[in-house]
């Protein structure tokens, strides 16, 4: 008796030319593509559909962005201004001049913020991590004042002494918590320390200054994309295209490395190496961000958290809270200008918003810790 | 005889400061299941650091496959080598099958993540886990026991011919021990694996391992097979007990009995 063969399909050979998706069965939702050669990808069903429903809602904040203001402009007109066909030449200055650089800048520093920070909590292992635990927001803060209150300071210049104070911040800060490699605790601890320093001595700095650069000072320290053109968003772009393929190709490995160290290195990941590489990364895209936009608070803490919850995803989903962080700078942004009665920067707004997400998010650990 | 896959020579092993063993010299037997015991802080989980690359040695060198362990690249060596370590974290809300894939990861490369070998060695080690049927299940969500088999799993996953697990009974019941280290016994007749193992209960040593290191000290005390090495004299020296060693009734293995105190009377 023999065995019933099922006959080889008549393209199996072809089949492993095409592209091709099918499920993994390892997780309900995962999936893999493959295509030419040994090329395979695993996604995650549920993550591609909930990255594809922010970028539709960033499409709409973008298009909302650009419509709305004193001057409103009608969505056909704002799509067709974009595509250098402006109904008139004031419609090309409001949107093409100062609507367009802005809710880019926002959107840039937001995605910034919000990948920052899921690479801070991936390697704190700590849900409270983002750049502010290792002091990084306050050494930019303290090198940003300085600069206003010394030096009077122009916009570059601002961006120059934040980007100094929070990498040696950050350098100093790894460099006192090292100890036969880098534990998350450690790390989170003495950020917290440093970052205490650092804001007193930033409030120190304003206790002593001149009113007038003290509010200047202040309207920086609350973050902000006033007036934000052309050159922020080139810079920001620049660098975010930069530090993207390093936390494309980091990301694998991080996410073993949330199993604790000697399971990744076991599994053949360079732990300590890898850890350096993507505290840097996350470093230079906090440090883009403050610097373009001031130290705005809450993105980098609340968007990873929304993204997992919204994708299902285990770890870190860098991508998705990159996604998240655009589209809640972009959203609180569209509020600070134009819901509330009188202007806001932007800062004041993530503040409200993620002072509430934190009670919560505080609320809901402590119940779960002490059921 | 020709040179075991992975031995280690004069190894001075510490933290910092800290000597923990001084030219310590030793060789796993290739097919053997090795198990290292001896008293707490002896030096044993810090011996299999060493040999899984974990801890670098401040002198002397670990050899694998005839080569410097270090020279090595971390992923290769992960390829030959696999380790159980002591305790993982498991990431919040992963599915028993998305752990035990990430086995696969020394073989995988940024645009080769997912291969038909890959497929075949997560469903070979979850069914030899006994854990198929789990597979969708959250990690988070299972017993002590079913959580220490995926942990299992995703090292088998890795496919290498060495593995060295730290401890892998430590907090399960007798039932789950046992059942892990059937398991183990069996990965090492059927499939030929070599297999190191640091455990904390010598007639579980004695039963299933075909080498036993005997450690005290930092310093390897006596090695060679249960039932040539273990007697009332070693476990003295090396525990320091008094204790009377029996044939094991199940195996024929020695089996440790500890004398008692004094003579305990039962009433009825």
């Amino acid at each position: 008796m023999t065995a019933p063969t099922t006959p080889a399909p008549a393209d199996a050979g072809r089949a492993t030319r095409r592209i091709t998706v099918a499920p993994t069965d390892l997780s309900p939702t995962g999936y893999v593509l493959r295509g030419p050669g040994e090329l395979s990808v695993r996604f995650d069903r549920r993550v591609v559909l909930m990255c594809g429903l922010l970028v539709a809602l960033l499409i709409a904040v973008f298009l909302t962005s650009l419509a709305v203001g004193d001057f409103t402009i009608s969505p056909g007109d704002v799509v067709r201004t974009l595509f250098g066909n402006p109904p008139d030449p004031l419609a090309d200055f409001i949107v093409n001049g100062r609507r367009l650089p802005r809710v880019l800048v926002a959107f840039l520093v937001g995605g910034a913020l919000g990948a920052s920070g899921a690479v801070f909590q991936s390697l704190s292992r700590n849900p409270l991590g983002s750049p502010d635990v290792i002091g990084f927001t306050s050494g930019a803060s303290a090198g940003a004042v300085f600069v206003i209150l010394v030096t009077g300071g122009s916009m570059l210049q601002v961006a120059g002494g934040a980007v100094i104070g929070g990498l040696a911040t950050a350098i100093a800060v790894y460099l006192l918590a090292y100890k036969r490699g880098v534990q998350g605790f450690r790390l989170i601890l003495v950020g917290i320390a440093a970052g205490a320093m650092l804001t007193s001595a930033v409030h120190y700095m304003l206790m002593r200054a001149e009113l007038i650069q003290a509010a200047s000072a202040q309207i920086w320290l609350t973050g902000s994309l006033n007036t934000r053109a052309w050159d922020h968003v080139i810079a920001v772009g620049v660098g975010v295209a930069l530090v993207t393929p390093m936390l494309a190709v980091l990301s694998r490995p991080m996410r073993l490395i949330e199993m604790g160290d000697e399971a990744a290195t076991g599994l053949g990941v360079n732990a300590e190496r890898t850890r350096l590489g993507m505290l840097l990364a996350a470093t230079v895209l906090a440090a883009i961000a403050v610097a373009a936009a001031g130290p705005i608070a809450f993105i980098a803490l609340s968007a990873p958290h929304l993204a997992r919850r919204l994708t299902g995803a285990s770890g870190a989903a860098t991508g998705a809270a990159a996604l998240m962080g655009a589209a809640l700078l972009g959203v609180s942004d569209l509020v600070a200008q134009w819901v509330l009665p009188t202007p806001l920067p932007v800062g004041v707004v993530t503040v409200c918003i993620g002072g509430v997400y934190l009670v919560w998010l505080l609320a809901r650990e402590g119940r779960r810790n002490h059921v | 005889m020709s040179e075991p896959r992975l031995h280690g020579n004069d190894l001075t092993l510490a933290y910092d400061e800290r000597v923990i063993s001084r030219e310590l010299s030793v060789s796993i037997p290739d097919g053997s299941f090795t198990v290292i015991v001896g008293p707490n802080a002896c030096g044993k989980s810090t011996l299999l650091r060493a040999l899984a690359r974990m801890l670098k040695p401040s002198a002397g060198a670990v050899h694998l496959d005839g080569q410097l362990i270090t020279q090595y690249s971390t992923k290769e060596a992960a390829r030959r080598l696999g380790l159980l370590p002591q305790s993982s974290i498991a990431p919040e809300g992963i599915t028993v099958a998305d752990l035990v894939s990430r086995g696969r990861y020394p073989h995988q490369r940024l645009f080769r993540q997912w291969s038909a070998a890959d497929t075949e060695a997560v469903a070979d080690a979850m069914a030899n886990t006994g854990i198929t049927d789990l597979r969708h299940r959250r990690v988070d969500e299972l017993s002590g026991g079913q959580r220490q088999r995926v942990w299992l799993a995703m090292v088998l996953a890795q496919q290498t011919p060495i593995l060295l697990l730290d401890e892998p009974t430590t907090f399960l019941d007798i039932a789950h021990q046992i059942e892990v280290l059937d398991l183990c016994h069996d990965l090492h007749v059927s499939h030929g694996r070599t297999l190191v193992a640091v455990l904390h209960d010598l007639n579980h040593a004695c039963r299933y391992a075909t080498h036993l290191i005997a450690m005290r000290d930092g310093e390897i005390v006596a090695e060679g097979a249960p039932s040539a090495i273990v007697d009332e004299t070693l476990v003295r020296d090396v525990f320091g007990l008094a204790c009377r060693i029996i044939d094991d009734p199940e195996t024929g293995t020695p089996l440790v009995i500890p004398a008692a105190k004094q003579r305990v009377v039962t009433t009825a």
